[in-house]
C-alpha cells in the first residue's frame, strides 16, 4: 500500500490554504442552515415535538459530507487528469491505481467529514437538539467515502470539464434534494419513495436521522450505504487503471 | 536496457506508431528525432506505460511494460513534455511529493532534493512556488524530479521546448553531465542540433517508422559531409557532397549566393523524406 503520499500532499495543500478550506466547507451548509433551518423552520414544530432545525440538520449533516467531498476531489482529479496533467506524475510512479483510489478518496473523507462536523458545532451552537453518538461519525465518514470514490470514479470517465458538471448538475443536485435531506421520503407516493431509496444519500440521510434521535438505525439502510461506498471505490480503482 | 518489439498505437484508423524495434544499450543516450506527429510522444508515453500499445511490447531493464508495469515505474524518470509541476507547492516539496511516491526515506529524500536542486540550480528557489518560476526553472526543476528517486533509466520528451537558446544550453548542459554520469536516456526531440549534440545515437522517425537508425555521425556521412543551398532559392534542391571545394564548384553552375555548410541530420532526413523535420 502506498496511497499515503496521494493523501499527504493534499493535506499540505490545505495546511497552505487552511482559510480558503474552512470558507469553502462553510458556505453551502451555512446557507443551507439559514435559510431551512431558521429561516423556515425555526417556528416550525414536528409532529414528534421537536423543530424543523433538529429534522433538517441531520439531512444537511449528510448533503455538506456528500458535498464537500464529491465536489472538492471530482474537480481535483478532473483538472488534473485533462488539464495539468499532474496525474500523470502519479501514474508513472510505483503506486497502484488502488492507491491512488484510495488517497483520493480518504482525502474526501477528511474534507467531508470536516464540513459536516463543523455544520454540527454551528447548528448544534443555534440549538438544534441531536443526540451524539459514534454511530452519526460512522455515517458522515461513509458517506463521504462512499461519494469520494464516486467523484474518482466519474474525474477519470469524464473527458471534459463539462461532462463533470453534467453529472453535477443530473446525479448530485437532484440527489441534494430528494434524497430525504429536508423531507421523509415516506411522505413521497410511489412510485417515487422507491425510487429515492435507490439514493446512497437516501440511507445515509434515514441512518443519521434515526442515530441522531437516539433511535435503533435501519441495519439494512446501513448495508446498503456500505454497499454503495465498496462498489463505488471498486469503479475508482477501475477507472484508474482504465486511464492507463 | 530498453528494447521494444513490434511496438504498434493506433488511435482509430491511424497508425501512430509502426511495428517499433528499437534496443538501447545500457548507458547510451538515444534519441527519437522527427516531426511534429512522427510518433515520438507516443512512443514515449507506451514505454512509461501511460499508454497501452495496441500490440507488441516493449521491455525495460528486463521487465515487460505491459506485464509488469509497477516494476518498470520504479526504475524509470520521466521527464514529460508538459510542465505537469504541482504549481501550488514549493521546488522543494515538488520534489519530497516525487520521493514519497517511490518510498524514499526521510533522510534520502532530504539529501536527493538538495542534491537536485543544487545540480539544476535551482537551490536559492527551493522554497519558492512553482508559479513563480520561469519556464527554463520549471523545465530545470521536472528534470530534477525525473531523477529524483535515482532511475536507471530517464524518458526526457521534448526536454528544451519553448526554451530560449540560453536555457536551452543551459539544460544541454545538464544533460551531458548525465550522460557522463552513465544513465541511460532516451529522449524525444525534432531540434536537429539537440539530437546531433546529446545523442551517441538516433533513430529518425516519420509517421510512426523508423527511417534510419545509427550514430549522428555515420547518418551524416551516408549522405555527404557538406550541403550545398542557394540563397534565396527555395525551389533549387539542396545538395550533398564529400568535400568542401566540390560543392563550391557544383554551385557555381547552379546560382550565383550559395552557402557550403556541414550536412546535418535534418539533411539527412530532407535526403530520406524530401521534407524538412523543423517547420
Amino acid at each position: 500500500m502506498n496511497f499515503y503520499p496521494i493523501f499527504w500532499k493534499d493535506l499540505l495543500l490545505i495546511r497552505k490554504k487552511p482559510w480558503k478550506f474552512l470558507a469553502s466547507s462553510m458556505v453551502m451548509p451555512v446557507l443551507y442552515l439559514v435559510t431551512f433551518g431558521w429561516g423556515l423552520g425555526r417556528g416550525m414544530a414536528m409532529a414528534n415535538g421537536g423543530t424543523y432545525l433538529d429534522f433538517v440538520l441531520p439531512g444537511l449533516l449528510v448533503m455538506s459530507a456528500m458535498n464537500n467531498s464529491f465536489g472538492p476531489v471530482s474537480t481535483s482529479v478532473n483538472v488534473s487528469k485533462l488539464y495539468t496533467k499532474t496525474i500523470e506524475e502519479v501514474l508513472v510512479s510505483p503506486v497502484s491505481h488502488w492507491d491512488i483510489a484510495l488517497g483520493r478518496a480518504l482525502m474526501g473523507l477528511v474534507r467531508g467529514m470536516f464540513s459536516a462536523l463543523l455544520l454540527l458545532v454551528v447548528g448544534l451552537l443555534s440549538g438544534a437538539r441531536l443526540h451524539l453518538s459514534p454511530g452519526l461519525v460512522l455515517v458522515l465518514g461513509l458517506t463521504s467515502f462512499c461519494f469520494a470514490s464516486a467523484a474518482v470514479a466519474a474525474a477519470m470517465v469524464a473527458k471534459s470539464h463539462e461532462d463533470m458538471s453534467n453529472f453535477n448538475s443530473f446525479v448530485i443536485i437532484p440527489m441534494s434534494f430528494l434524497a430525504g435531506t429536508f423531507f421523509t421520503p415516506d411522505k413521497l407516493p410511489e412510485p417515487f419513495h422507491s425510487a429515492v431509496l435507490i439514493y446512497p444519500l437516501t440511507h445515509a440521510s434515514m441512518l443519521l436521522r434515526a442515530f441522531a434521535a437516539g433511535e435503533v438505525p435501519s441495519i439494512p439502510s446501513l448495508l446498503i450505504l456500505t454497499a454503495y461506498a465498496a462498489l463505488f471505490f471498486y469503479l475508482a480503482g477501475r477507472m484508474v487503471k482504465r486511464a492507463v | 536496457m530498453i528494447e521494444t518489439i513490434n511496438l504498434t498505437k493506433q488511435f482509430g484508423s491511424l497508425t501512430a506508431v509502426k511495428e517499433l524495434h528499437i534496443a538501447v544499450k545500457d548507458g547510451e543516450v538515444f534519441g527519437l528525432l522527427g516531426p511534429n506527429g512522427a510518433g515520438k510522444t507516443t512512443t514515449i508515453r507506451m514505454l512509461t506505460t501511460l499508454s497501452r500499445p495496441a500490440s507488441g511490447t516493449a521491455r525495460i531493464a528486463g521487465f515487460d511494460i505491459i506485464n509488469d508495469p509497477l516494476a518498470v515505474k520504479s526504475i524509470i524518470g520521466v521527464v514529460p513534455q508538459m510542465l505537469n509541476l504541482d504549481i501550488d507547492l514549493t521546488a522543494a516539496e515538488n520534489l519530497e511529493y516525487h520521493g514519497r511516491l517511490h518510498r524514499m526515506e526521510a533522510a534520502d529524500r532530504r539529501g536527493r532534493a538538495e542534491e537536485l536542486l543544487r545540480f539544476t540550480g535551482l537551490w536559492e528557489k527551493r522554497d519558492t512556488h512553482v508559479e513563480h518560476l520561469s519556464g527554463g526553472m520549471r523545465r530545470r526543476l521536472l528534470i530534477a524530479r525525473g531523477l529524483m528517486h535515482r532511475p536507471k533509466v530517464v524518458f526526457l520528451d521534448e526536454p528544451t521546448v519553448g526554451l530560449d537558446p540560453q536555457a536551452r544550453r543551459m539544460i544541454w548542459g545538464m544533460l551531458l553531465d548525465l550522460k557522463r554520469s552513465g544513465i541511460t536516456i532516451l529522449l524525444t526531440t525534432h531540434y536537429i542540433e539537440e539530437a546531433d549534440a546529446l545523442c551517441d545515437r538516433v533513430a529518425i522517425l516519420r509517421q510512426g517508422t523508423v527511417i534510419a537508425l545509427d550514430r549522428p555521425s555515420a547518418l551524416k556521412s551516408n549522405v555527404g559531409a557538406f550541403a550545398l543551398e542557394c540563397l534565396g532559392r527555395q525551389d533549387i534542391a539542396r545538395k550533398f557532397f564529400r568535400s568542401r571545394e566540390e560543392a563550391i564548384e557544383a554551385g557555381k553552375d547552379v546560382c550565383t549566393d550559395i552557402v557550403v555548410r556541414d550536412v546535418t541530420l535534418e539533411d539527412v532526413f530532407i535526403k530520406l523524406t524530401g521534407e524538412r523535420i523543423e517547420t
